[in-house]
C-alpha cells in the first residue's frame, strides 16, 4: 500500500517531463508521417473534388472545383467497372488460392515426418524477397507462347500451346499463378508461427483418444489457427486489392484491359493522362472498398475471439 | 503401417513444390550465362553450352547497371538508417510512456495501414516538386523515413521489456534519452536488425516511387533501370536475365545470411493478437 | 535614379553573360532524350555530330517507349526536361498545352539546313500546333497495305484493288477459292486490338472524328458510322478473324496464306524480308490504302516522331544545331540505313538506298496523301479507348450503332474540360 502511494506521487512528479520526452521521441516519426503521408492523403482527398488535369498543370487558372463529378464519372465509366471486376477476380481467386497454398505448405513443413525443413522453408521463401521486376522478366519468358518453357512442357503431354499473356481469358489466371508463386512463402511463415503456437499436448491427448489425422486437423488445428488465418486473409486481401506492379510490367493492363486493375487504372489516369483529380477519386473509391473489407474482417475477428 | 507411405508422399510433395519454386530462379541464373540467342531456341536449353559473362560485362560497362546499383544502395541504405532510428524512438514512446491520447493516436496510425500507398503518390509528387526534390535522392528517400509498420513492430517488442529495467535506470538518474540509448536500444538489437533488414529489402525492391520521382536515367534505381531495359531489350533474353540476377543477388544474400532475423520479424508482426 | 543605376548594372551583367555564352573554349553540354530503340541507334550519328561541333557535347538518354509518355510529363512537372527531345508527333499538342515547347519558326526561318517546304506537307502539319511550328519531323511513318501478290492474282487482281468495294469483292473471291480447297483463309486481317484500321477507314470517309472545335465526339456522325459499318462487314463475313487467338504469329499466318492483306507500318518491311521464307519473297508487296471511289490513293495517318526544343533549355542554339543535323537530308538517309526509319524530307527519297527499295514506293505515294488527325491532348487517350470498341463490334457484343453512340458518350466525358475551355474563350 505504502509502496504504491510512493510510486503514485513519483509518477505525478515526473509525468510532465516524461510526456515531454515521449513527444520528443515521437515527433520526428510523426512529422515525417504527418507531412509525407497524412497531408498527401488529405490533399488527394481535396484533389478528388477538383478537375486537376493537364490543362491545369499548364495553367493553374484552369482548376475547377467539381464536387462529386469525378466520383459520378467513375461510376459511369465502363473501364472502371472492368477494372473493378478484374481486381475482384484477382482478390477472390488469387487470394484464397494463395492462402490455401501457404496453409498447405505450412502444414506440410510443420509435420514431424518432413525432412530438410529449414532448407525447404528457405527455398519457398526465395521468391518473396526477389524483386518483382526480375520475377516478371523470368515469368514473361516462361509464358512465352513460342519458346517458353511452360508451353514446351505442355507440348510434351500433348497440349496445344497457350498464349498465356496474349489471350484475354488467360492473362489474369497467368498473373494469378505468378503472384501465388511469388507470395505464398510469406503467409506460409505466419502460418508456421501460428501452428507452432498450438500446444503439443492438445494433439497428444487427441491421439490417445484415437482421433484420426483429419479429425485432429478439423477439431484442433483449424479452430486454433483461426486468429492467424483471419489475420493472413486480411493482409492478403488488402495487399491483393492494390494489384499494380504485376500487370504493369507483364501486360500493361492488356490484352483488351483484361488485366487492368484499379490501381493500374488510377496510375494511367493520373500519370499517363494527367487527370489527377479523377485519379485521386479512383484512389479513394479503392480506399473505401478496402476499408469495407477490413471492417468486415474485424467484425469476423471479434466474433472469433468471443 | 501407413506412416511410412505418408512420409514418402509428404516429402515428395515438399520436393516438388521446392523444385517448382526454385526452377525459375535457377533457370534465370543459367540463362544469364548463355550466349546471345541461345535461350530463345526451342526446346529451351537448361544449361549454357559455353558459360559466358559477356552480358554481365555489357550491363555494367554499356548499360549503366553499376550506377543503378549504387543509386539503389544509397537510397535503400539511407532509408534504412533513418527509418530505423525514427521508428525505434516512436515505437519506444508508444510502448513505454503514458500520455494523453496515446492509444487513440496509435490506433489512428494503424488505420493508416489500410490506406493504399498509391493514394498519396499524386499529391506527394506535386509537393516534392514545389520543394524541388523531384529527381533527387532526397525525393526518393523522404517517404520511407518513417513507417507505421516499423513503429508497430518496435512497439510490440518493447512492450515485452519489463518496466522495472527502465525504472531502475531512472532511479540511477538516467535521462530519458539515455534510457533509450543505453537500455532500450541494446535490448532491441534483434528487432532493430530485423526491421532494418525488412526496410532495406523493401526499399531495394520498390519500383513505383523511384519510377515516378527519378526522371534522369543517371538517378534510376536497379528496379527502374531493369524495367526500362525490359522495354527495349525484350529480345536480348540472356541480357535481361543477367540484369535480373544482379538485381536479386544482394537481397538474396542478405536473406540467406540473416534468415533467422527476417523470419522473426514476420512472426512478431504476424502473430500479434 | 536608383532604378536607372540598377538597369545599367543589369545590362552590363547581361552583356557579360552573353559574352560568356559565346566564348568558344567552353563546351556546351546538351541533353537529348531519345525513345526506345532509336535512342540507341542514333549514337553513331551523335558521335559524328560531336566531331563536327567540337564545342557541343551531347548527353544521350534512352527512354523506353512503354513509359515514355509518363516520363516526359513527369519531367515537365519536375522541371527536368532535356534540351532536345524526341516526341511522337501525336504528343505535340499535349506539350504545347503545357506551353513547354520552344517555337521553332525563328530558327527554321534562318536555317540553311532545314527546309520545311521539302518535308511531306501532311506530316509537317502535325508539327504546327495553333499555327506555331513546334517540332521538326525526324522520321515519318504511315500505314499502307501489305499483301500477297499471288493470292490476289489468283483472285483476278494483278494490281492491288484501288477502292474498298473492290477489296471486299477480292476478299469474297479469295475466301471462296480457299474454301474450295478446304482451307481456312481470312483475306484481310484487321486486328481487333488496334485502332489504326478503324481510324484509317474513317479517314476514307472524310475523317471528322470530332466536332465543335474538337470539343465533342463525332464518332456517331454519318462518316465514322459508315467506316465502322464497313469494318463490321469484314468481321461479319469472316474476311477478318474476330479475335486475336487465331493469328498468333503474323509472319507465319502471312506465309501460310491464312491472311492475305494487312495494314501496317514501314518497320514491317524489314521483318517481312527476314521472316518470310525465301520462296515467298517475291510474292508479297505493299500498296497505298484504297479509297472509297476515286482512283487516287486513299488517305492515311501522318505518324512518326519529331524533335523538339523544350522551353526550359538554356542552350537553345546548340539544341537547334543538333536538330538541324539529325533532320538533314544526309543524316536522315544515314538513319534510314541504320534503322529503316523513313526520312521526312522528300528529296532524301531520291537517294538510291530508298529509290531502289520497291516496297517503299507505296509509302512514298501514301505520304503525299496523309491528313492530320485532331491536334488535342486527349486524342491519344481517345484512340486507345477506340480499340475496345473495335473489339466490341468484332465479337458482336455491340451493334455498330450502339458502339459509336456509347463511344461518343465516353469521348464527350474525356473532352468535358475542353468544352469548358472553348466556351470560356467565346
Amino acid at each position: 500500500m505504502k509502496l504504491e502511494t510512493q510510486h503514485f506521487t513519483q509518477t505525478i512528479m515526473t509525468t510532465s517531463s516524461r510526456t515531454t520526452a515521449a513527444w520528443i521521441f515521437l515527433s520526428p516519426a510523426l512529422a515525417v508521417i504527418g507531412i509525407f503521408f497524412v497531408l498527401p492523403v488529405l490533399a488527394a482527398f481535396t484533389l478528388s473534388f477538383t478537375d486537376f488535369d493537364i490543362y491545369a498543370l499548364g495553367n493553374w487558372d484552369y482548376i475547377r472545383f467539381v464536387g462529386f463529378q469525378n466520383y459520378i464519372r467513375i461510376v459511369e465509366t465502363p473501364l472502371f467497372w472492368k477494372a473493378l471486376k478484374n481486381t475482384f477476380y484477382f482478390v477472390l481467386v488469387g487470394g484464397p488460392l494463395s492462402v490455401a497454398v501457404s496453409l498447405g505448405t505450412a502444414l506440410m513443413l510443420n509435420s514431424k515426418l518432413a525432412k530438410f525443413k529449414s532448407l525447404y522453408r528457405t527455398i519457398y521463401f526465395l521468391p518473396v524477397v526477389s524483386s518483382l521486376i526480375a520475377v516478371a522478366i523470368i515469368w514473361r519468358y516462361l509464358y512465352h507462347p513460342a519458346h517458353g518453357i511452360l508451353n514446351y512442357l505442355l507440348s510434351q503431354i500433348g497440349i496445344a500451346p497457350i498464349d498465356w499473356l496474349g489471350d484475354p481469358d488467360i492473362a489474369m489466371p497467368a498473373i494469378i499463378i505468378m503472384a501465388v508463386w511469388k507470395n505464398f512463402g510469406y503467409n506460409m511463415l505466419i502460418f508456421i508461427a501460428g501452428l507452432q503456437n498450438i500446444p503439443d499436448d492438445l494433439y497428444e491427448a487427441a491421439h490417445l483418444d484415437g482421433a484420426s489425422w483429419w479429425q485432429q486437423f478439423k477439431e484442433i488445428t483449424i479452430p486454433m489457427l483461426k486468429p492467424t488465418t483471419v489475420f493472413v486473409v486480411m493482409i492478403t486481401i488488402i495487399g491483393y486489392f492494390q494489384l499494380f506492379a504485376e500487370p504493369y510490367v507483364m501486360t500493361q493492363g492488356g490484352p483488351l484491359n483484361s488485366t487492368t486493375s484499379i490501381v493500374l487504372l488510377m496510375y494511367e489516369q493520373g500519370f499517363r493522362w494527367w487527370s489527377m483529380g479523377y485519379a485521386a477519386a479512383i484512389a479513394f473509391v479503392l480506399f473505401a472498398i478496402i476499408l469495407f473489407f477490413t471492417v468486415i474482417q474485424m467484425v469476423l475477428q471479434r466474433s472469433v475471439r468471443h | 503401417m501407413n506412416k511410412k507411405k505418408t512420409q514418402i508422399l509428404l516429402n515428395i510433395g515438399l520436393l516438388m513444390i521446392g523444385l517448382t519454386t526454385l526452377a525459375p530462379v535457377l533457370w534465370m541464373v543459367s540463362a544469364s550465362l548463355m550466349s546471345s540467342g541461345e535461350a530463345g531456341t526451342f526446346p529451351p536449353p537448361m544449361l549454357p553450352k559455353l558459360p559466358t559473362f559477356e552480358h554481365y560485362l555489357a550491363l555494367t560497362e554499356r548499360l549503366n547497371m553499376g550506377r543503378y546499383f549504387l543509386n539503389s544502395f544509397i537510397i535503400a541504405g539511407a532509408v534504412t538508417l533513418i527509418s530505423t532510428l525514427l521508428n525505434s524512438m516512436a515505437g519506444f514512446a508508444f510502448a513505454k510512456y503514458h500520455f494523453k491520447g496515446r492509444d487513440k493516436m496509435f490506433n489512428a496510425l494503424l488505420a493508416g495501414l489500410v490506406v493504399p500507398a498509391q493514394v498519396t503518390m499524386l499529391p506527394l509528387f506535386l509537393m516534392l516538386k514545389t520543394m524541388g526534390f523531384v529527381n533527387t535522392y532526397v525525393g526518393a528517400i523522404i517517404p520511407g523515413m518513417a513507417s507505421i509498420f516499423g513503429i508497430f513492430l518496435i512497439r510490440q517488442f518493447v512492450m515485452a521489456i519489463p518496466d522495472s529495467l527502465i525504472e531502475a535506470a531512472r532511479i540511477d538518474g538516467g535521462s530519458e534519452f539515455r534510457i533509450y540509448r543505453t537500455v532500450i536500444l541494446p535490448l532491441c538489437r534483434p528487432i532493430l536488425f530485423t526491421l532494418a533488414l525488412f526496410t532495406f529489402m523493401g526499399t531495394w525492391n520498390d519500383f513505383m516511387w523511384p519510377l515516378i520521382i527519378m526522371t534522369d536515367q543517371s538517378n534510376y534505381t536497379l528496379q527502374v533501370g531493369l524495367a526500362s531495359l525490359m522495354g527495349e531489350h525484350t529480345l536480348d533474353l540472356e541480357l535481361m536475365m543477367a540484369g535480373s540476377v544482379i538485381t536479386i543477388i544482394p537481397v538474396l544474400a542478405l536473406f540467406l545470411l540473416f534468415q533467422r532475423h527476417y523470419v522473426r520479424g514476420i512472426m512478431v508482426g504476424g502473430v500479434k493478437e | 535614379m536608383k532604378n536607372k543605376f540598377l538597369n545599367i548594372v543589369f545590362i552590363l551583367v547581361s552583356v557579360a553573360a552573353i559574352r560568356c555564352d559565346h566564348s568558344t573554349d567552353t563546351v556546351t553540354v546538351i541533353k537529348f532524350w531519345g525513345l526506345g530503340n532509336e535512342g540507341e541507334m542514333v549514337v553513331p550519328l551523335i558521335k559524328e555530330f560531336e566531331r563536327r561541333n567540337p564545342t557541343i557535347k551531347v548527353e544521350m538518354q534512352q527512354i523506353p517507349w512503354t513509359a515514355a509518355h509518363e516520363k516526359l510529363l513527369t519531367a515537365y512537372a519536375g522541371e527536368s526536361t532535356p534540351d532536345v527531345g524526341q516526341l511522337g508527333n501525336t504528343w505535340l499538342p499535349e506539350f504545347s498545352v503545357l506551353n513547354s515547347l520552344e517555337p521553332l519558326d525563328p530558327f527554321a526561318r534562318n536555317s540553311s539546313m532545314v527546309d520545311v517546304n521539302d518535308i511531306f506537307p501532311g506530316v509537317l502539319k502535325t508539327n504546327i500546333i495553333d499555327s506555331v511550328l513546334s517540332g521538326i519531323p525526324w522520321y515519318v511513318d504511315t500505314r499502307v497495305v501489305y499483301y500477297r501478290k499471288d493470292i490476289l492474282q489468283r483472285a483476278g487482281y494483278d494490281e492491288f484493288p484501288a477502292t474498298w468495294s473492290e477489296v471486299l469483292k477480292a476478299s469474297e473471291t479469295i475466301q471462296r477459292q480457299a474454301k474450295a480447297k478446304n482451307k481456312i483463309c481470312y483475306p484481310f486481317f484487321l486486328p481487333t486490338n488496334e485502332w489504326v484500321p478503324a481510324i484509317a477507314l474513317g479517314m476514307q470517309f472524310g475523317g471528322n472524328f470530332l466536332k465543335s472545335k474538337n470539343s465533342q465526339g463525332n464518332f456517331s456522325g454519318e462518316q465514322f458510322t459508315k467506316a465502322f459499318t464497313l469494318l463490321d462487314e469484314f468481321y461479319r463475313k469472316q474476311y477478318s478473324p474476330s479475335g486475336m487467338q487465331l493469328i498468333t504469329n503474323l509472319y507465319n499466318a502471312f506465309s501460310d496464306g491464312l491472311i492475305a492483306m494487312y495494314i501496317t507500318g514501314p518497320w514491317n518491311i524489314g521483318e517481312f524480308t527476314r521472316r518470310i521464307p525465301a520462296h515467298l519473297q517475291n510474292e508479297w508487296m505493299t500498296a497505298p490504302l484504297p479509297t472509297m471511289d476515286s482512283l487516287s490513293p486513299g488517305t492515311s495517318l501522318p505518324l512518326g516522331t519529331s524533335l523538339v526544343i523544350f522551353k526550359n533549355s538554356k542552350h537553345k542554339e546548340a539544341a537547334w544545331k543538333l536538330i538541324e543535323f539529325l533532320t538533314s537530308v544526309e543524316q536522315s538517309i544515314e538513319f534510314y540505313k541504320i534503322t529503316g526509319n523513313l526520312p521526312p524530307r522528300q528529296s532524301a527519297w531520291q537517294d538510291s538506298s530508298l529509290a531502289s527499295n520497291t516496297y517503299i514506293k507505296a509509302f512514298y505515294r501514301q505520304l503525299q496523301r496523309v491528313d492530320p488527325l485532331p491536334q488535342i491532348p486527349e486524342w491519344e487517350q481517345i484512340v486507345i479507348r477506340l480499340q475496345i470498341y473495335v473489339e466490341y463490334i468484332a465479337t458482336g457484343t455491340m451493334t455498330v450503332d450502339q458502339a459509336v453512340k456509347q463511344f461518343d458518350t465516353e469521348v464527350d466525358v474525356m473532352l468535358e474540360k475542353r468544352r469548358w475551355l472553348v466556351e470560356r474563350e467565346n
